[in-house]
């Protein structure tokens, strides 16, 4: 059963029509038939204009789409041998990041992502993806380990961002992200990351100062989500939109601004309508950065990520 | 506090001069107490009456904090103005010219060096009256700055971050200024240079969460809020009433994030203190640390089982 936004009504509409007909052809009327191709072309056309000219607010819905493919679905079709490893050693285990050794397309590698839980109990398990200071401190930890046996690092990133509660701030949560930011450019192994769903502000940063960062076509990125924004600079939540519009949160806007290197295309109707496809293209651009990465002194990985980063904002951009 | 009246508030009062009236009485936001201005002044903006530290602007800060209050500012290169051509209710660049107008400054922070207890050191502070000191590319840039001043003159690096987090109408490019900080103050760490940083009222959000949580030392003025998510927010999430003291400076000491509260008219000496301790070891050998071995993943010229062999070379000498 597929959900859809809001903005996919017509859509929702044609496909539901179709699938009624679809009951009714097994009688064989050959006119059904006919009228069920004439709607698939009409649907099609329909969610290509549509797909076609999103504004970053309904990117910002399709970011999130409850279907999308999360963190555990990539593990499961692209790594092999995934050896999930659990804590921080201090304090506890955060299941909004998941994170373990696995082998990708046959590079032993460290491979860390946030993931949001595919139905009701799992995203309470995984407390949506928003991660506690644990979280952090245990990918900072995986980066280590990922050093210390010379492996690279594969980030995927689908965060709304950290999780803002008494606890978490006790704990560190300001400390937990900037240790995880300073890891990430610290690391003297390869550092690649995708921005898979939403790159939600600090929470996402935390992972991806990378060497080489990737967004899906229809994923966002942003320093603030767009409610948020709205409702500091226009004091209204009800201005998500025009907030989504100010932001410039798409892959398409963040690759103009040399933010991230590449865009990797999402099938039409989003990555949740064809996930096995968008799946390998991501396994593709992983592997594709990786191999470019590979034989690059450490120190000098290291140097690299420093310098993009701290060239970011200078004069001349823009 | 001889050094303060004769060498800082002369100085402080060129500074604000003619538009201060000695006559003018302020209110402590913490107590109710009326003071007068020129006690408010003279006490570093202290209220006499129940302590509570108010917020200070950079240039009185700088002025009561290098030796013989005698210090340079530096001056910052012009980022790109706008990048986004953001605009909410107002233009962000009318809101830049306001907050322009306002301080007298570019951007939210000012470089400036000197020598504090005897020992180099560069000072990054904020102005929060200038957009809520948020953290945008101009702020990147003076926080980048200020490192590699230190690094050249191989003096100490202090941030005083006072910050509402990022500055949102530099969208990801403010984001952005979060590992750009962090590389920048990691390289003056990896000199062997101290990096200290004195946490004032109020800092919050990507500021909190980047540079500002690294350093080798974290001293907090007292009763300043530090924290990452602002209270609101964590109210609305968790619907839960906040402990007495959240987020407060004392709060973080307690929870092991800030190595001491120091009271604003201890903070130079405790400052050249430290920095004495740290770049002035006494007759004792340097300690050399060995190099770090370089790391190379290699590709292995037969890309059989395992693709990439790891090797690790002497740092003296790099190969691969
Ligand atoms: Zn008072």
């Amino acid at each position: 059963m597929n959900t859809f936004l809001d903005f996919e009504k017509p859509i929702a509409e044609l496909e539901g029509k179709i699938k009624e007909l679809r009951h009714l052809s097994d009688d064989g009327e050959l006119n059904i038939v006919d009228e069920v191709t004439r709607l698939q072309s009409k649907a099609e056309r329909l969610l290509k204009q549509t797909y076609s000219k999103l504004t970053p607010w309904q990117k910002t819905l399709v970011a999130r789409h409850p279907d999308r493919p999360h963190f555990c679905d990539y593990i499961e079709a692209l790594v092999e041998d995934f050896s999930p490893l659990a804590g921080d050693r201090a304090f506890g285990e955060d299941l909004a990041i998941v994170g373990g050794l696995g082998r990708f397309r046959g590079y032993s590698a460290v491979i860390i992502g946030h993931e949001k839980g595919a139905d009701t109990e799992g995203r309470v398990r995984h407390n949506f993806g928003m991660a506690r200071p644990e979280g952090y401190r245990k990918a900072v930890r995986l980066m280590d380990l990922a050093e210390r046996f010379c492996l690279p690092v594969i980030t995927l990133v689908d965060t709304p961002g950290a999780y803002p509660g008494i606890g978490a701030e006790e704990r560190g949560q300001s400390e937990a992200i900037a240790r995880a930011i300073q890891k990430c450019t610290d690391l003297r192994v390869p550092l690649i990351s995708v921005v898979v769903g939403e790159g939600g502000s600090g929470g996402a940063i935390a992972l991806a100062a990378a060497n080489h960062v990737s967004m899906l076509e229809n994923s966002v990125y942003s320093v603030i989500s767009p409610e948020g924004c709205a409702s500091i600079l226009w004091r209204s939540p009800d201005k998500a939109q025009d907030a989504a519009d100010a932001l410039k949160l798409t892959a398409q806007d963040l690759h103009k601004l040399a933010i991230v290197d590449s865009i990797i295309p999402e099938p039409l109707g989003g990555a949740h309508r064809a996930p096995e496809g968008v799946i390998e293209s991501v396994g593709d651009e992983i592997e594709r950065a990786l191999r470019a990465l590979i034989g690059v002194p450490g120190g000098e990985l290291r140097a690299r990520r420093r310098e993009k980063f701290m060239a970011i904002g200078q004069t001349g951009l823009s | 506090m001889n050094w303060i009246t004769n060498s800082v508030l002369p100085k402080i009062q060129a500074l604000v001069g003619r538009e201060m009236p000695d006559n003018l009485w302020h209110k402590c936001p913490a107590c109710g107490q009326m003071i007068f201005h020129r006690d408010l002044e003279q006490n570093l903006k202290v209220c006499p009456e129940c302590d509570h530290h108010m917020r200070m602007g950079p240039i009185e800060r700088l002025a009561i904090l290098f030796d013989d209050g005698q210090y340079q500012t530096i001056e910052i290169a012009k980022t790109a103005l706008d990048p986004l051509k953001f605009r909410d209710r107002k233009r962000y660049t009318d809101r830049l010219r306001e907050a322009q107008a306002k301080t007298g400054r570019q951007d939210a922070i000012v470089v400036a060096h000197g020598t504090i207890g005897g020992s180099p050191a560069v000072v990054a502070v904020f102005d929060f009256a200038f957009m809520g000191g948020s953290m945008g590319s101009a702020v990147g840039e003076g926080l980048v700055r200020a490192a590699k001043l230190a690094e050249t003159q191989n003096a100490a690096l202090i941030a005083f971050p006072s910050s509402g987090g990022a500055r949102m109408q530099e969208g990801i490019l403010s984001l952005m200024q979060m590992p750009r900080s962090v590389a920048a103050v990691d390289k003056v760490k990896d000199k062997g240079l101290p990096y200290i940083v004195v946490l004032t009222d109020p800092t919050t959000g990507g500021v909190t969460a980047s540079f500002a949580m690294l350093g080798d030392i974290h001293l907090a003025e007292p009763g300043a809020i530090i924290g990452f998510a602002g209270q609101r927010v964590i109210q609305e999430t968790i619907r839960e009433q906040l402990p007495d003291g959240f987020q407060k400076a004392e709060y973080l000491r307690e929870h092991g994030m800030v190595d001491a509260v120091v009271p604003r008219r201890d903070l130079k000496q405790t400052l050249g203190r430290i920095l004495g301790l740290l770049m002035a070891p006494g007759p004792i050998a340097k300690i050399v640390a060995l190099p770090q071995p370089e790391l190379v993943i290699a590709p292995r010229n037969d890309p059989g089982t395992t693709p990439a062999d790891v090797t690790e070379t002497d740092g003296a000498s790099p190969s691969g």
